[in-house]
C-alpha cells in the first residue's frame, strides 16, 4: 500500500503515485464490466450455435471473409501502433507519440469504412438483423463492437490533440495509457468476434 | 483509535455554501451523498404512495377503485421505481458516498468528478423514466418476454432509463472499490476497516459484475422491439426463457446489492448501542464477500416453473440453500454482540433490532421458496410477495431508516425528536407486520400475485393487509415529518452523541469541507467498546 501524504494534506491533491495506480485499477475494473457486457452476447452465441449448428454453418458463408480478415489485420496493427505510442510518451517523445496515435485513428477509421461496405452489401442482399438468429447475433455483436470503436476513436482524437499540445510527458501520461488499454480491449473483442462469426466450421 | 485535534478556527462545515449550483456542481462526496439521499427518498415516497393505492384497490374482491389495466401499470411503476430508483442505488450510493471516505480517513473518494458524473447519469435515467410515464408500461418490473416484446405500451423508454441507471451504478461501484483500495488512512488495514466498508466493497463488486449483464439484456429487448431481433421470440427460433436467465443473472445479485449495505449498517449500529465489541468481526466481513460470490450461482431459482431441466433445478435449489450460511453467520454474530451488552434502545437501535427480527423471517421464508418442491406450489403467489417485502422492507428499508437515524446528527449537525422517532418506528414495525404477515397465508392458500381482483374467501386477510398498509404509511409519514422538522428546528448535534469509536465521529458535526484537518493515523480497529480487543492485520 502506498503511504498516503501524512503531513498537512489539506485539499484533495492525491499523491501522484497513488493517483496513477488508482486510475489504472479503475480502468481495469471498467474493462471487466465491458467483458461482462459482451459476455451476455457471447453466451447467447454459444446457446444458439449449440441449438442451430447447421444455420451457423450455412449462413456464415454470406459473410465476407476477406473483408473480415483485412479488418482483423488493421485492428491488430492499430493495437501495435497504440502500444508504441504509449511507450513513446512515457519516454517523453510527444511528437512520435501523437503521430502514432494518429496512425491508430486512421486504422480505426479504415476499420469503419470496411465495415460500412460489409453492412451495405448485407442490406443490398436483403439481410437484416431480423433475417435469422445468426444475423441477429452478427449485427448485434459487430454493431455493439462498432459502437465501441467509435467511442475509442473519440477518446483517441482527444488524446492525440492533448499529446500534440504537450499535456503529457515522461512524468505524467496516465490518460494515454488508459486510452491505450481501452483500445486494446476493442481489438481483443474483435479477435474473438472474427473467428466466431466468419470462420464457423 | 486515531486521535487528532480539530482546530476550530479553520472549521468550515461542508453545508456552508448555498445555492442550487453549489449542489449540482459539487464534487464533495458528502453533498453527492445528500443528492442521492434526497432523490432516492422521493422515489421511495412516490412508489410507496402507489403501493397504498394498490392496497386500497385490494380492500374488496372486485376491481372497483382502478381498472385491472391501471392496476398492472401501478404495480409496474411501484416495482420499477422501488427497485431501480430507490433500493438498488439506495444505501450504497447515499450512505456509501457519505461514509466511505469518512470511515477510512480519506479526504474524498478516488474520483470525485466521476462521482458527480455518476449522479448526473442517475438523474438522466430518472428523466427518461419520467418521460416514459406518459405512456406507462404494464409489464411488471421484470420486463419478461414475450409479453414485454409484444405489448402496445412503451417498453423501450423505461428500459432505456434503467439501462442508463446501470451506468451510474457501475461507475459508483468502480469508484468505491478504488477508494477502498487506495485511499485508506495510514494504519487503516483491511482488518481494521469498519464492517460497513466491507459491505460496501462486496456490494461494489456485484455492481461491477452483474449490472453490465442486465444492460445487454435490456439492450437486446430494445433491439427485439425496434429491429426485430429474435433472441427471445420462439417464432424466430429464439427462447423467452433466455431472457429470464439473463435477467436473473443480474437481478438476483442485485437483491444482494440491495441488502448487503443494510447489513453493513446493522453491523455499525449494534456494537455502539450494546457498548460491546462486535462479535466475530472477520466472520461478518468475509460473509459479505461469501454472499456476493454465491449470489452469482443461484439465479435460476426464480425459474423453477419456467421449464428448466430437473437436473438444473435441483442444482440451483441446492446452491440457493448455501446463501443461508453466510447470512446466518451474520445474524448469529449480531445476536452474540447483543448478548450481555448494556443495550441502549435508541431509535437507530430499534431499527437494527427490527432488521434482525424481520430479516430472519424474510430469509427463512426464502429457504421455503428455494426448496424445489415447495416452490412449485408457492411460485408467483402472495407468499413470494410477502417474502420479498420482509427482505426488502424488513431488511433493507429498516437498515436504511436505521442509518438515517444513526448518522443524521453527523451528516446534518442537528438532532431530531427522539420520542417521535420511536413512535414512528413502532407504527412502521407493527404496520409492516400487519400488512405482510397475512400475505404468507394468502400465498399458501393459492392467491396469485399481480391481480386486481380475487375470490371472496380471501377478503378478510386482504382487508387486514390493507389496514396494515395504512398504519405503515402513517408511520413513514410521521418519520419523514420528524426528520425534516429536525433540519430546521432541531437542536445542534454534538460531535459524538453515542460515544462511537469510528473515524467519522471524531470530527465535528457536520463534517468540515475537507473531512479531516489532518489525515488520521489509525492504530486500532473500530470496535473496541467496553474493553480493548486487538485484531491483528
Amino acid at each position: 500500500m502506498e503511504q498516503a501524504n501524512t503531513e498537512h494534506s489539506h485539499g484533495l491533491h492525491m499523491d501522484p503515485q497513488v493517483e496513477y495506480s488508482s486510475s489504472k485499477l479503475g480502468m481495469w475494473l471498467f474493462l471487466g464490466t465491458e467483458i461482462m457486457l459482451f459476455g451476455g452476447l457471447f453466451a447467447a452465441y454459444a446457446i444458439f450455435r449449440a441449438k442451430y449448428p447447421e444455420m451457423f454453418l450455412e449462413q456464415h458463408q454470406e459473410l465476407n471473409r476477406e473483408m473480415g480478415a483485412i479488418n482483423t489485420c488493421i485492428l491488430i496493427f492499430s493495437s501495435l501502433t497504440m502500444a508504441i505510442a504509449v511507450s513513446a510518451i512515457q519516454k517523453g517523445k510527444r511528437m512520435l507519440s501523437s503521430i502514432l496515435i494518429l496512425v491508430t485513428i486512421v486504422c480505426g477509421l479504415g476499420f469503419g469504412v470496411v465495415k460500412y461496405f460489409e453492412y451495405g452489401a448485407k442490406f443490398a442482399h436483403h439481410i437484416y438483423p431480423d433475417t435469422s438468429i445468426f444475423f441477429s447475433l452478427y449485427f448485434m455483436m459487430t454493431g455493439l463492437h462498432m459502437l465501441h470503436v467509435f467511442v475509442g476513436l473519440l477518446i483517441l482524437g482527444v488524446l492525440m490533440v492533448l499529446t500534440w499540445k504537450g499535456k503529457f510527458n515522461e512524468k505524467y501520461s496516465t490518460p494515454v495509457e488508459l486510452g491505450g488499454l481501452y483500445w486494446h480491449l476493442v481489438d481483443l473483442i474483435w479477435i474473438y468476434l472474427f473467428p466466431l462469426l466468419y470462420l464457423v466450421g | 483509535m486515531a486521535n487528532h485535534a480539530v482546530a476550530a478556527n479553520v472549521y468550515v462545515p461542508f453545508l456552508e455554501k448555498k445555492g442550487l449550483l453549489s449542489w449540482l456542481l459539487t464534487t464533495d462526496h458528502k453533498r453527492i451523498g445528500i443528492l442521492y439521499l434526497v432523490s432516492i427518498s422521493l422515489f421511495f415516497l412516490v412508489a410507496g404512495a402507489i403501493a397504498l393505492l394498490m392496497r386500497f384497490e385490494l380492500l374488496t374482491p372486485a376491481s372497483d377503485f382502478v381498472s385491472p389495466h391501471t392496476y398492472n401499470v401501478l404495480f409496474t411503476l411501484h416495482g420499477s421505481m422501488m427497485v431501480f430508483f430507490f433500493i438498488v442505488p439506495g444505501l450504497a450510493a447515499s450512505f456509501g458516498n457519505f461514509l466511505i471516505p469518512l470511515m477510512i480517513g480519506a479526504p474524498d473518494v478516488a474520483f470525485p468528478k466521476l462521482n458527480l458524473g455518476s449522479y448526473w447519469i442517475y438523474l438522466l435515467g430518472t428523466v427518461i423514466v419520467a418521460i416514459a410515464l406518459l405512456q406507462p408500461a404494464d409489464t411488471g418490473w421484470t420486463f419478461y418476454t414475450p409479453y414485454s416484446a409484444t405489448t402496445d405500451a412503451d417498453v423501450i423508454l423505461i428500459t432505456l432509463g434503467v439501462f442508463v441507471l446501470g451506468f451510474s451504478s457501475i461507475l459508483t461501484g468502480m469508484n468505491f472499490i478504488v477508494t477502498i483500495h487506495k485511499m485508506r488512512a495510514p494504519g487503516m488495514t483491511w482488518h481494521r476497516l469498519p464492517l460497513f466498508i466491507w459491505a460496501s466493497y462486496a456490494t461494489a463488486i456485484l455492481q461491477l459484475l452483474a449490472t453490465p449483464v442486465v444492460g445487454i439484456t435490456l439492450l437486446l429487448l430494445i433491439a427485439e422491439r425496434s429491429l426485430g431481433v429474435g433472441f427471445f421470440d420462439p417464432a424466430k427460433g429464439g427462447d423467452p426463457v433466455l431472457f429470464q436467465n439473463f435477467f436473473w443473472f443480474y437481478s438476483h445479485p442485485a437483491v444482494y446489492i440491495m441488502i448487503i449495505p443494510a447489513m453493513g449498517v446493522i453491523s455499525e449500529i449494534i456494537p455502539v448501542f450494546s457498548k460491546k465489541p462486535i462479535f466475530g468481526y472477520k466472520a461478518i466481513a468475509y460473509s459479505s464477500l461469501g454472499i456476493a460470490f454465491i449470489s452469482f450461482l443461484v439465479w435460476a431459482h426464480h425459474m423453477f416453473t419456467a421449464g428448466i431441466s430437473e437436473v438444473a433445478a435441483t442444482i440451483f435449489s441446492f446452491l440457493t440453500f448455501l446463501v443461508a450460511i453466510p447470512t446466518a453467520i451474520k445474524v448469529f454474530n449480531w445476536v452474540a454482540t447483543l448478548y450481555k451488552g448494556s443495550i441502549e434502545l435508541h431509535s437507530a437501535m430499534l431499527y437494527a433490532l427490527g432488521f434482525i427480527f424481520l430479516f430472519t423471517i424474510g430469509g427463512l421464508t426464502g429457504v421455503f421458496l428455494g426448496a424445489l418442491a415447495a416452490d412449485i406450489h408457492l411460485h408467483d403467489t402472495y407468499f413470494v410477495v410477502a417474502h420479498m417485502h420482509y427482505v426488502m422492507i424488513g431488511g433493507t428499508v429498516m437498515g436504511f431508516f436505521g442509518a438515517i437515524h444513526f448518522w443524521y446528527p453527523k451528516w446534518f449537525g442537528k438532532m431530531f425528536n427522539e420520542s417521535v422517532a420511536k413512535l414512528s418506528w413502532f407504527l412502521i414495525f407493527v404496520g409492516f407486520n400487519v400488512t405482510f404477515f397475512p400475505q404468507f397465508f394468502l400465498g399458501i392458500q393459492g392467491m396469485p400475485r399481480r391481480y386486481a381482483t380475487y375470490p371472496e374467501e380471501f377478503e378478510s386477510l386482504m382487508a387486514l393487509s390493507t389496514y396494515g398498509s395504512w398504519l405503515l404509511g402513517l408511520g413513514v409519514l410521521i418519520m419523514t415529518v420528524n426528520l425534516i422538522k429536525g433540519l430546521f428546528s432541531g437542536e445542534k448535534a454534538p460531535q459524538n452523541p453515542y460515544g462511537s469509536l469510528s473515524l467519522e465521529w471524531q470530527i465535528p458535526s457536520p463534517p468540515p469541507l475537507e473531512n479531516f484537518e489532518e489525515i488520521p493515523h489509525v492504530t486500532d480497529w473500530t470496535y473496541g467498546y467496553g474493553k480493548k480487543k486487538e485484531v491483528d492485520a
